[in-house]
């Protein structure tokens, strides 16, 4: 076993930490520490907060990671920051918020260019951490608009965090993030309009379809520390729920479905992109697409007949 | 490569972040992922976040003239754990006179008031192995 995983297993967070880099790295590294770790974990929940910039996800992760702890839990945090688009540098300032983050893990991740509120390594770093005994993982995204929802393939119990004064009632009804709430939470329920926010969440959940789990409304304010009790209850009782409804075991069958999903495309399209490059054909088809001589599928599956014999396509596929 | 990790972090008990800011932000368009602490963060604090966020630099700023005592605490808590190739600098107010112990110290390079960021930048580039990223 790779002495960095080993270390790992024992609980040194200096290893954890070198090995997270080594994930978002990548190579073999990666591939030799994620087999050490095969198999092990699997215990801890994976909670998923996501919301709008400035809704105060980072406070109320904070907060809320501070009172796991204090309740025995031993909790670890991602929290991912977007990564510039021009120069790839990011600032990553969820630190600002978490204060000293005594007795905590924290590691910030840098979105790298991933689209979806997380990072492309993120799913193996909670496996990381998993690995490492954490019970409970925090996993805060990105500032999220209406589309970022990756988090809840990922997450177990996934909290949508919204603040009053976001929009009207339409807002609360539209596709996308609104959809993925195991939880709702208002945060900054000091300010004028919260019960209203709360209200037309709830509104939108009772014209849904009626689901085994019953998403909770819930008021915090993280500032102030009020509602947490209540936000760790539900969060709790989700656990309960996923794992009563035998939804968590299907949920890491999922996942390991999924990643084995993207393990291969990452893979496939290295290999035959290499080979590509080799023989020069990526470069002349990139060349001829760019002149507008040829069209993007046209080129694509050009390149593609070259490299991967036609042999191995389904017939009539 | 991977974009070379920096942590930006105000030790002491001064809150004149505009300076770790600058840099900060100069560090980020430069193509580097900077974690950024907030104010009045202890040796403990700044060591603890250096490990776990796995950082190739720890920049401290520091303007409460406290350099002396603090930036070594933070230089032995990152050998305790095991960290010693860590790049570490300095931002701030220090008298000439004090460069010379805290390089002796391990810091590897001090910078005062008016210190143009690409300078920065370059000396990092110049000094941490991952290298930024093409």
């Amino acid at each position: 076993m790779s002495q960095l995983a080993a270390a790992l297993l024992q609980g040194d967070r200096r290893a954890l930490a070198r090995a997270i880099t080594v994930i978002e790295t990548g190579g073999a590294e990666r591939a030799e520490i994620l087999k050490a770790l095969h198999g092990r974990g699997g215990q801890a929940q994976v909670v998923g907060l996501t919301g709008a910039p400035g809704a105060g996800k980072s406070t109320l992760v904070s907060r809320l990671a501070g009172a796991l702890r204090d309740a025995g839990e031993r909790v670890g945090i991602l929290a991912v920051d977007p990564s510039s688009p021009f120069t790839g540098g990011a600032l990553l300032g969820d630190r600002v918020r978490m204060g000293t983050g005594e007795g905590l893990f924290i590691r910030s991740l840098a979105s790298r260019g991933h689209a979806g509120g997380l990072s492309r390594a993120t799913a193996d770093a909670v496996r990381l951490l998993d690995a490492a005994g954490f019970s409970i993982i925090l996993l805060e995204t990105v500032g999220a608009g209406q589309g970022e929802v990756e988090i809840m393939r990922l997450a177990h119990t996934t909290v949508v965090v919204t603040v009053p004064g976001l929009g009207d009632d339409v807002q609360a009804f539209k596709a996308g993030i609104m959809e993925i709430g195991d939880i709702f939470v208002v945060n900054k329920s000091d300010l004028p309009g919260a019960n209203i926010a709360a209200r037309d969440l709830t509104m939108m959940l009772m014209l849904g379809p009626a689901r085994d789990w019953s998403p909770p409304v819930l008021q915090t304010s993280a500032l102030k520390g009020e509602g947490l009790d209540e936000l760790i209850k539900a969060i709790r009782d989700h656990a309960a729920h996923l794992r009563g409804a035998g939804l968590w075991d299907r949920h890491a069958a999922d996942l390991l479905r999924r990643r084995f999903e993207e393990a291969f495309a990452e893979v496939a399209l290295r290999r035959l992109r290499a080979t590509a490059e080799g023989s020069g054909a990526w470069q002349v088809a990139a060349e001829a697409v760019a002149r507008g001589d040829l069209d993007p599928y046209a080129a694509a599956e050009q390149v593609l007949g070259q490299v991967a014999p036609a042999s191995a396509e389904v017939p009539g596929g | 490569m991977r974009p070379i990790r920096v942590l930006v972090a105000k030790a002491g008990l001064d809150s004149h972040d505009r300076g770790a800011k600058v840099i900060a932000r100069a560090l980020r368009d430069a193509g580097m992922e900077v974690i950024y602490t907030g104010l009045h963060r202890t040796p403990e604090h700044v060591v603890a976040a250096a490990i776990q966020e796995d950082v190739d630099v720890v920049a401290i700023s520091l303007l409460s003239g406290a350099h002396l005592t603090v930036v070594p605490k933070i230089i032995a808590g990152l050998r305790a754990e095991g960290a010693d190739d860590v790049l570490m600098m300095l931002g701030g107010i220090v008298p000439d006179e004090d460069v010379g112990p805290l390089r002796e110290a391990g810091v590897a390079a001090v910078f005062g008031p008016g210190t143009d960021t690409e300078e920065v930048v370059e000396f990092i580039r110049g000094h941490v192995r991952a290298g930024s990223p093409a």
